[in-house]
């Protein structure tokens, strides 16, 4: 992975030469994915233009419900977070691992060698940033390394946003992953719409970002400007609400596997597997096994699956987490708990899309409040 | 520059060199690679196994550890894989990836009594151990094998075990389940020959595989018995897709069991193993 270096300039981007950022990384090969307007969301696409972006446009989440609003101005990023993730670019939902043919009693493993695409990613959070970084700690193991995942990776360029904006199902002040990028991108920007002037303030965070910035552009931005854009971020973390207290979090919840909150939670949860597809940090697949219809040809692929389906933890006799309760406490605990085990930081970057894309609003924030509450109860019942 | 990532996706070709029915649900494979190289494993650890248009299973490596040229697995046909397996000949060819996972203690439990508790297919991933421990017989104090199977044409590798028993520096012990036609031995689980078994409890190392509940008592019988719990070891079993850590299925509490297991030292786990639909 790229070392991370902060640049110490910071460099005033006008709206109107934003464009030129899109120019030159497609000059350089980078397929561009950016949010835009799509089925009534802001979501993330191919795009290549500044033409492209959500201009005026914001999001409103809430439990359970997205919506779309105007903005009163014409911002391209004023928006929170697109309902999936950057996700699918490194971690794809489904890649084929190789394909076999048949050679007589035998076969032939071919693998697939076509050349890993090289995405460049616009407009990317703070919270996501911490995303991949947590997804690099999966892929990038001690003995074995996600070929897929890598050289996707590697090839990755990243031009985080700073939210100018938090949603009612933000908390990553809470799980110290924003709202202000602070690390794990080439180029970061702050969108500042002052009056009748619309300008970024840009930081690189990579050599290579500091090359991209300096065929946009060289212009130094001044102290006010820089000074506006600190108060971008000053804003929006003031703008959240949402807590998640993290004091022994991890211990706090491994000694509470039996707390009678997950009962309720698990007579709530649909078990749909929404918040494992919108997570950015959520990795499980599955296997799947194709042939054509002559047999003669197979392959191997491998989908994103989720701890929510009674399937997942199927061995011979019967699945081991057969009730709800027990599958959404093992989502809950690995985000929160094992975790920290596993790979030394949470898997939650407080990014609130499990809350907003449950069906029924199940908070993880409030569930873990409910159980450490509980706990307090049973230790005084105890006492009695 | 960009440097290569190895596909650990890939198999390894192997050719089914011999194939043997051991009961009516499980079948033996010997293995040997058409690239004609060697294949090295340590007692306890498994395979992920492949065949052509089929899947994928985790598999456990039953053979002799000091046998290089060729890998031997026992299957047991339960389910739509290992089904189709049990078909193969002599000549098939399946694809193999590993070895993988932990393995069994048989370096730290030199000088100690050994005593090896099995249950139905759970000999398997024990077998090379046994054949380690009777390789380097001088290193070990008491070796101990207690066997339990659901009924006597449930019992695996019958003859070796009768070579076993015959030997005069094991205690071998069979128990099944359900008597049957002329069954003369033990009936009852497993864990009633533990209280009969001769060995050392305080410098005896224990090796458990089998059902996860068999597990569960035969640790508390070792316990009752004065074995200490950092010397008890049990191999775990759970959903396996990848075996290198990345699809998740395998996780129990903080563990994978493709790569922090599949074999456990008991005092890591115990709280888990208490848990359920963990």
């Amino acid at each position: 992975m790229r070392h991370f270096v902060p640049g110490n300039d910071k460099i005033v981007i006008d709206s109107k030469e934003l464009q030129k950022l899109f120019d030159v990384l497609l000059r350089h090969g980078y397929t561009t994915i950016g949010p835009t307007l799509k089925d009534q969301a802001i979501i993330l696409d191919e795009i290549s233009s500044t033409d492209q972006l959500p201009a005026g446009w914001t999001d409103e989440q809430a439990g359970g419900t997205y919506r779309l609003n105007k903005r009163n101005d014409d911002a391209w990023f004023g928006y929170v977070i697109t309902p999936t993730s950057w996700k699918p670019y490194l971690h794809s939902p489904a890649a084929k691992f190789w394909s076999a043919k048949r050679n007589g009693r035998g076969f032939d493993v071919e693998e697939d060698k076509k050349e890993p695409a090289k995405f460049a990613f616009i407009g990317v959070r703070a919270c996501e940033l911490h995303a991949i970084a947590i997804q690099d700690k999966v892929f990038y193991g001690k003995e074995f390394q996600d070929s897929a995942y890598v050289q996707k990776r590697e090839r990755a360029f990243i031009v985080a946003v700073n939210c100018s904006v938090a949603g009612h199902n933000c908390f990553c002040t809470s799980m110290e992953t924003g709202p202000r990028v602070t690390g794990h991108f080439d180029i970061a920007l702050t969108e500042i719409i002052d009056g009748e002037h619309h300008y970024f303030v840009a930081e690189t965070g990579t050599d290579i970002g500091a090359e991209i910035l300096r065929e946009v552009s060289i212009t130094p931005a001044t102290e006010e400007q820089v000074q506006q854009a600190e108060k971008v971020v000053v804003k929006t973390e003031s703008q959240i609400t949402k807590l998640l207290d993290t004091t022994d979090l991890k211990n706090m919840l491994a000694r509470n596997l039996e707390n009678r909150i997950w009962d309720t939670i698990g007579k709530r949860c649909l078990s749909c597997a929404n918040c494992t597809m919108v997570c950015p940090t959520c990795f499980c697949t599955n296997v799947e096994d194709v042939t054509d219809l002559s047999g003669d040809h197979a392959e191997r692929w491998r989908k994103w699956d989720s701890c929510f389906t009674v399937r997942f933890s199927y061995i011979h006799g019967g699945s081991i987490r057969n009730s709800t309760k027990s599958r959404y406490r093992q989502w809950m605990t690995h985000k929160l708990s094992s975790w920290v085990d596993q790979f030394g930081t949470f898997g939650c970057t407080g990014c609130g899309r499990c809350i907003t894309w449950c069906p029924v609003g199940i908070d993880l924030t409030e569930e873990a409040a409910a159980i450490r509450q509980g706990e307090k109860h049973v230790a005084v019942d105890d006492e009695l | 520059m960009i440097a290569e990532v190895p596909n650990v996706t890939l198999p390894r070709l192997f050719q089914i060199s011999r194939a043997v029915k051991e009961t009516h649900d499980t079948f033996t494979f010997e293995l040997k690679p058409l690239d004609g190289g060697e294949f090295t494993f340590k007692p306890g650890q498994f395979n992920m196994v492949y065949q052509f248009g089929v899947g994928e299973i985790p598999v456990s490596i039953s053979g002799d550890p000091l046998k290089k040229t060729s890998i031997i697995h026992t299957i047991r046909a339960v389910g739509g894989v290992t089904k189709a397996m049990r078909k193969l000949k002599k000549g098939d060819v399946l694809g193999i990836r590993g070895p993988y996972g932990t393995d069994w203690p048989v370096l730290r439990a030199s000088g100690h009594d050994v005593a090896i508790v099995a249950g139905g297919i759970g000999l398997a991933p024990l077998r090379p151990v046994i054949y380690h421990v009777l390789a380097n017989r001088e290193k070990y104090g008491k070796v101990i094998l207690l066997y339990g199977s659901r009924t006597p044409l449930d019992i695996l590798f019958m003859k070796e075990i009768e070579k076993w028993r015959a030997r005069l520096d094991t205690e071998v012990a069979v128990t099944v389940d359900r008597a049957s036609g002329a069954w003369r031995g033990n009936v009852g689980v497993v864990t009633t020959l533990i209280s009969k078994a001769h060995f050392d409890p305080a410098k005896t190392m224990a090796m458990v595989c089998g059902p996860e509940i068999m597990m569960r008592f035969t640790v508390q019988e070792f316990i009752t018995r004065g074995v200490l719990k950092d010397k008890i070891y049990m191999s775990m079993e759970r959903n396996m897709k990848c075996a290198v850590g990345f699809c998740g299925h395998c996780q129990w509490g903080s563990n994978f069991i493709c790569k922090d297991g599949p074999v456990f030292r008991y005092d890591t786990i115990h709280d888990l193993l208490m848990q359920r639909e963990m």
